[in-house]
């Protein structure tokens, strides 16, 4: 314990005790210094004094008053946007951004009187400066941290900390500014009218222009430069009261000139044109060597595309993934076969691994997908490592990053044998996909598999693609396996189609294998019920779709077309 | 001596159009290497110039001695060892190359294999029996048609799309441009089919195909008038005289002639110009898909080569081939490290181009003499300049329209285009390895001398801008651009070309010297390779007294 009267620190305390209370000329010279701005100071000869304000600068700066309310405005809502397209729950995203941004506004005005004398019209430039900085890259700097960090909330209310303590300074630096031109009574009314006026144009340019017509990245990237403009401004206004202005301009244009090269860079940051694509707003967007990878936030629910195509929606995906592995497990559980090692061909998301990793005995998964950006993003970002259960961080689960088509030729993996094999790619628009549904692929797969093992294959949809559904059911059957089509409601897809496969004989499983969760979507009867396929989705006449003709192609353009 | 200008070059090879787009200086150079048949040596061997020794010379003995390790000299290989020649010493196979396989080699990057030439072989129709014993050897034949057309491995049957065709901006699916195609111009290409088809079903009084490879099972054109007819014009004229004026349909045999015979719709014949398409037509009128591997026919030469094993000797200079007596021959030349070497010989099958043979062999030399010969054995044997581009890409560019394909190519451009080495084996991002083609469609000289004008550098340059017009982002993809000039790269059927083979016989064995190249077929094709592989060594095979069943 350390004892207070320490003989070693006695003049500490002493020192401490004898400081003297601040001494009047350190607030009185800042209060001088106001005045040598806008009058002339009683130890200044007259001709040094600044001249009084100009008529035409004092309007302008009202004009200022306005054009940062609209921004100060504009921030706000686009974090509150931006809050509630990521998180969903729009109410509890505005109450608390709003209520977290006013505050902050209150502690920057709180700030304000701790700048002082000579300072003041210094100081607002520079709060312009860093409003126009932190508030232009608030969007694509939030729209980053949802994707690449667990703490985004922590991440979105720092911000919003920030611009709403540096745009709560602005006002009452200003009205300090404009005090000398103005009577107080007249100042404050006109000033406050005026900002609310911004915050109105700010509201209604929000949703009638700036969203709809530039996104919430552009237009935080805009709004910005609109502050670096009045930073600039400023400096022209006010260069009575500023000793130097070399260095704000050129602050000022460099932070211009950052957020002019990211407007010009939005469109690889959300491809606004894209935008109109989707139903809901994009919340993530990257272009990979090999596609495109966009996750959008609707009402309670998100959504990833692949190059323009869903390939899930969190509301309803457990359907979708429980059907496409569960009969294949139940098949071998069946057959008095255990399900211990696992191919999976696709699914980079990792929901087909998640519900793999639900099957009591199994051992390893591995997963090969074309495109590493996928996988890292499944194994990365908080929104999908939450739908995945954090399936990539089991060490069970193997990643490799290869074409499936590639992988499943190379002598490499030739000795390799599965229990269940799970071929989960897109569907097959293009050439390049279409190479993974051919008698080719098939015969390795088959090649693959252990005895007993299990193939199943996502194949489109058996009602709006019947053909191609069909064709590749064929298809899987004359590479030698005896296939069990069958299909399941899946309310973002539509009526959804698999083909479970395997060498000899195949009868649809009756029984659900055991699962370590409860599953939502199958129990005995339901997974017996999605082998009864109606009429209008029974099989029909088909080509098998073999590498050199590629009819499948053919087939799926000739049928999506209706639909698309 | 100043050098042509870029714009000169890029105009000259590639027409002002290509010219005015890439005026501007290439943004890279990229480096690469400069491949050709080993000239020095082989103009060594035509000038004559180096005395074969009188002293000093090593003496070997074989029984069987192929000159030329091309896909001829390398099918005949194959075919002696299967007909009872199969003790190694029995059989050499003499090659100038450092590597076998003639214009079907290729090469070998981390990324892949390439070709270096011949890339494709349409699945052979039942009449070549030796090509599909050799592909069943090679694992490829599944099965048979009741035709006996052979069922071939999926993997080896060209992946769809086959082949796409670059127009104003956008790719289109297939060879045809059938965008903006009128009703004529449409009803022109039935006709033009119609026509194709009926030659395609023409059967002899024997049963024989007019069209098919090898032509060893096809009609003789003395005993078809009609047939005979069709040497005697040009496929431009031929499609005058029906009317067949449109001018993306011209544009289409145009390109075949160029892509198979190095020659322009007016100069080939009307029936190469129609063998083109007619031989590929099985039962059914359905045109027979191609077979190719990523290194194209490189991977049936990397198998004979294998089969051929130490029979096979590279770097030999063969200077003489020269009969004593009817039983025994006399190969004279240096072999790899130089040393004359004489290997005398029961037989020997001459598996050079002609215009290597006529070197090698002084009878036959003799026997070109004369005016009418000389004229009928230039026509017979006219050969055309290649030049072969592998381009090595870090990236691939993307496409408008169709999004790629195996062979790609460009509509308003000289070239022929493209193959994409990692098409068949399913690598559909990243590296890759593009192999353009150009052939120099001018008479053989100037072909010839067109091709050398133009360094590594120019060559690289001119195919960068080719394919930059299609491919704008390409330039900053390329590693490096190897190229390869063709001097003699392949037979030229002219109109008149059939009648003076004919009267050449070019195939007749001269006492025990036998004959063995695709050109003896008139056309560079490696069915005919092999057929005239297989053929010259039953002939040897028979002359030695070793008498098995035919598998042609």
């Amino acid at each position: 314990m350390t004892d207070a009267s320490d003989p070693s620190h006695p003049s500490d305390v002493k020192d401490a005790a004898q400081t003297p209370e601040p001494t009047p000329p350190a607030s009185e010279a800042p209060r001088r210094a106001v005045r040598t701005i806008w009058g002339p100071p009683p130890e200044l000869p007259a001709s040094q004094a600044a001249p009084p304000m100009r008529k035409a600068t004092a309007s302008l700066l009202l004009l200022t008053v306005l054009v940062i309310a609209t921004c100060g405005l504009v921030y706000e809502l686009l974090a509150s946007t931006l809050a509630s397209f990521v998180l969903g729950d729009a109410v509890t995203q505005y109450s608390t951004v709003i209520g977290v941004y006013l505050s902050a506004m209150g502690l920057g005005a709180w700030l304000s009187r701790y700048v002082t004398g000579e300072r003041v019209a210094r100081t607002f430039v520079d709060v312009e400066i860093a409003v126009a900085l932190v508030g232009g890259v608030s969007a694509p700097l939030l729209f980053f941290a949802f994707a690449h960090l667990s703490w985004f909330r922590l991440a979105l209310y720092l911000v919003v900390l920030v611009i709403g303590a540096l745009v709560g300074m602005e006002i009452p630096l200003l009205l300090r500014i404009l005090k000398e031109r103005f009577e107080f009574r007249d100042l404050v009314s006109r000033v406050l009218t005026i900002d609310y006026l911004g915050a109105l144009v700010g509201s209604l340019a929000f949703p009638i222009f700036f969203v709809p017509k530039l996104g919430l990245v552009r237009t935080s990237l805009v709004i910005g430069g609109v502050n670096a403009l009045v930073a600039l401004s400023t400096t022209w206004l006010l260069r009575d009261a500023l000793r130097t202005v070399a260095g704000l301009r050129v602050r000022a244009a460099a932070v211009l000139v950052l957020l002019a090269a990211g407007t010009f860079a939005a469109d690889r940051l959300t491809l606004l044109a894209e935008e109109g694509l989707y139903a809901d707003e994009i919340v993530f967007a990257k272009q990979t060597p090999y596609q495109r990878i966009v996750i959008t936030r609707g009402k309670g629910s998100f959504q990833l595309f692949l190059s323009g195509n869903l390939q899930f929606s969190s509301a309803d995906e457990y359907r979708y993934h429980e059907a496409l592995v569960w009969p294949a497990i139940s098949a071998r559980a069946e057959a008095g076969l255990p399900t211990r090692d696992v191919l999976v061909l696709g699914g980079g998301d990792g929901l087909a691994v998640r519900e793999l990793l639900r099957v009591p005995e199994m051992r390893a998964v591995t997963l090969v997908d074309l495109d590493p950006a996928m996988t890292q993003l499944a194994r990365s970002m908080p929104l999908l490592r939450n739908q995945n259960e954090n399936a990539f961080d089991d060490p069970r689960v193997h990643v490799e990053s290869a074409d499936a088509y590639v992988w499943l030729s190379e002598d490499a993996n030739a000795g390799k044998r599965y229990d269940v094999i799970v071929a989960d790619f897109p569907d097959p628009n293009h050439y390049a996909l279409g190479k993974l549904y051919t008698t080719r692929i098939y015969h390795w797969m088959r090649e693959h598999l252990a005895d007993g093992g299990v193939l199943v294959v996502q194949s489109t949809s058996p009602l709006f693609a019947r053909k191609s559904f069909w064709c590749i059911a064929r298809t899987i059957e004359s590479a030698g396996l005896a296939v069990a089509p069958y299909h399941a409601l899946v309310p973002s897809f539509g009526e959804w189609g698999f083909v479970l496969a395997r060498k000899g004989g195949l009868e649809p499983p009756r029984t659900l294998a055991p699962s370590t969760k409860l599953r939502r979507a199958l129990d005995d009867a339901a997974m017996r019920a999605l082998f009864v396929l109606g009429p209008d989705m029974q099989a029909t006449p088909v080509e098998v779709n073999r590498l050199d003709n590629q009819v499948l192609v053919h087939y799926y353009e000739e049928e999506w077309r209706k639909y698309l | 001596m100043a050098g042509p200008s870029r714009r000169e070059l890029l105009t000259t090879f590639l027409g002002a159009s290509a010219a005015l787009v890439a005026c501007r200086k290439p943004s890279a150079r990229p480096v690469g290497e400069l491949l050709a048949p080993d000239f020095a040596r082989a103009h060594r061997l035509i000038k004559d110039d180096a005395p074969f020794p009188r002293e000093g010379v090593r003496e070997e003995r074989t029984r069987v001695a192929v000159v030329g390790g091309g896909p001829a000299g390398l099918s005949a290989a194959w075919r002696l060892r299967r007909g009872g020649l199969d003790r190694s010493e029995d059989v050499r196979v003499l090659e100038l190359e450092a590597t076998a396989g003639g214009t079907s080699r290729s090469g070998e990057s981390p990324v892949t294999r390439y070709p270096w030439g011949a890339h494709y072989v349409p699945v052979p129709a039942p009449e070549a029996r030796a090509l599909i014993a050799l592909l069943d050897e090679l694992g490829v034949v599944e099965g048979r048609a009741p035709d006996g057309s052979p069922t071939i491995a999926e993997g080896v049957l060209c992946r769809a799309p086959e082949e796409r065709l670059y127009y104003r901006g956008l790719w289109y699916e297939g060879l045809y441009l059938h965008a903006g195609a009128s009703r004529e111009d449409l009803a022109q290409l039935r006709r033009f089919r119609d026509e194709i088809g009926k030659w395609a079903r023409f059967r002899d009084a024997s049963g024989r195909r007019a069209f098919v490879a090898p032509l060893s099972a096809a009609a003789a054109t003395r005993d078809a008038p009609a047939l005979a007819a069709l040497d005697a014009l040009s496929m431009g004229a031929w499609m005058d005289a029906r009317g067949l004026t449109s001018p993306r349909l011209r544009w289409l045999v145009d390109y075949g002639c160029r892509d198979d015979y190095g020659l322009s719709l007016a100069d080939a014949s009307a029936w190469a110009g129609i063998f083109y398409f007619a031989a590929r037509l099985g039962e059914g009128g359905r045109s027979a898909p191609l077979m190719t591997w990523p290194e194209g026919n490189g991977r049936l030469v990397r198998h004979l080569a294998t089969v051929a094993g130490e029979r096979l000797r590279t770097g030999w200079l063969v200077r003489s081939v020269v009969a004593r007596g009817e039983r025994e021959v006399v190969v004279e030349g240096w072999d790899a490290a130089g040393a004359p070497v004489r290997l005398i010989a029961e037989r020997a099958i001459v598996a050079t181009p002609r215009f290597v043979a006529r070197h090698l062999v002084p009878a036959l030399r003799e026997l070109s003499l004369g005016p009418a010969a000389a004229a009928d054995e230039s026509l017979a044997f006219d050969y055309g300049a290649w030049v072969v581009a592998n381009a090595h890409l870090r990236d691939r560019p993307g496409a408008r329209g169709c999004p790629f394909a195996w062979d790609n190519v460009l509509y308003e451009s000289p070239s022929l285009g493209y193959v994409v080495a990692t098409h068949q084996s399913g690598r559909d991002h990243g590296s890759t390895v593009w192999t353009w083609y150009y052939a120099l469609t001018d008479p053989g000289r100037e072909a010839r001398e067109k091709l050398l004008s133009a360094t590594r550098e120019q060559w690289a340059d001119v195919a960068l801008a080719d394919l930059g017009r299609a491919h704008a982002e390409l330039s900053g993809m390329v590693e490096r651009v190897d190229v390869f000039r063709w001097g003699h790269a392949m037979s030229r059927p002219r109109v008149g070309q059939r009648a003076a083979l004919a009267r050449r016989a070019p195939a007749t064995p001269m006492g025990p010297i036998h004959f063995a190249h695709t050109d003896l077929s008139g056309l560079a094709l490696f069915e005919e390779a092999h057929d005239h592989g297989v053929r010259a060594a039953e002939e040897a095979l028979a002359a030695v007294g070793l008498v098995t069943p035919s598998v042609r």
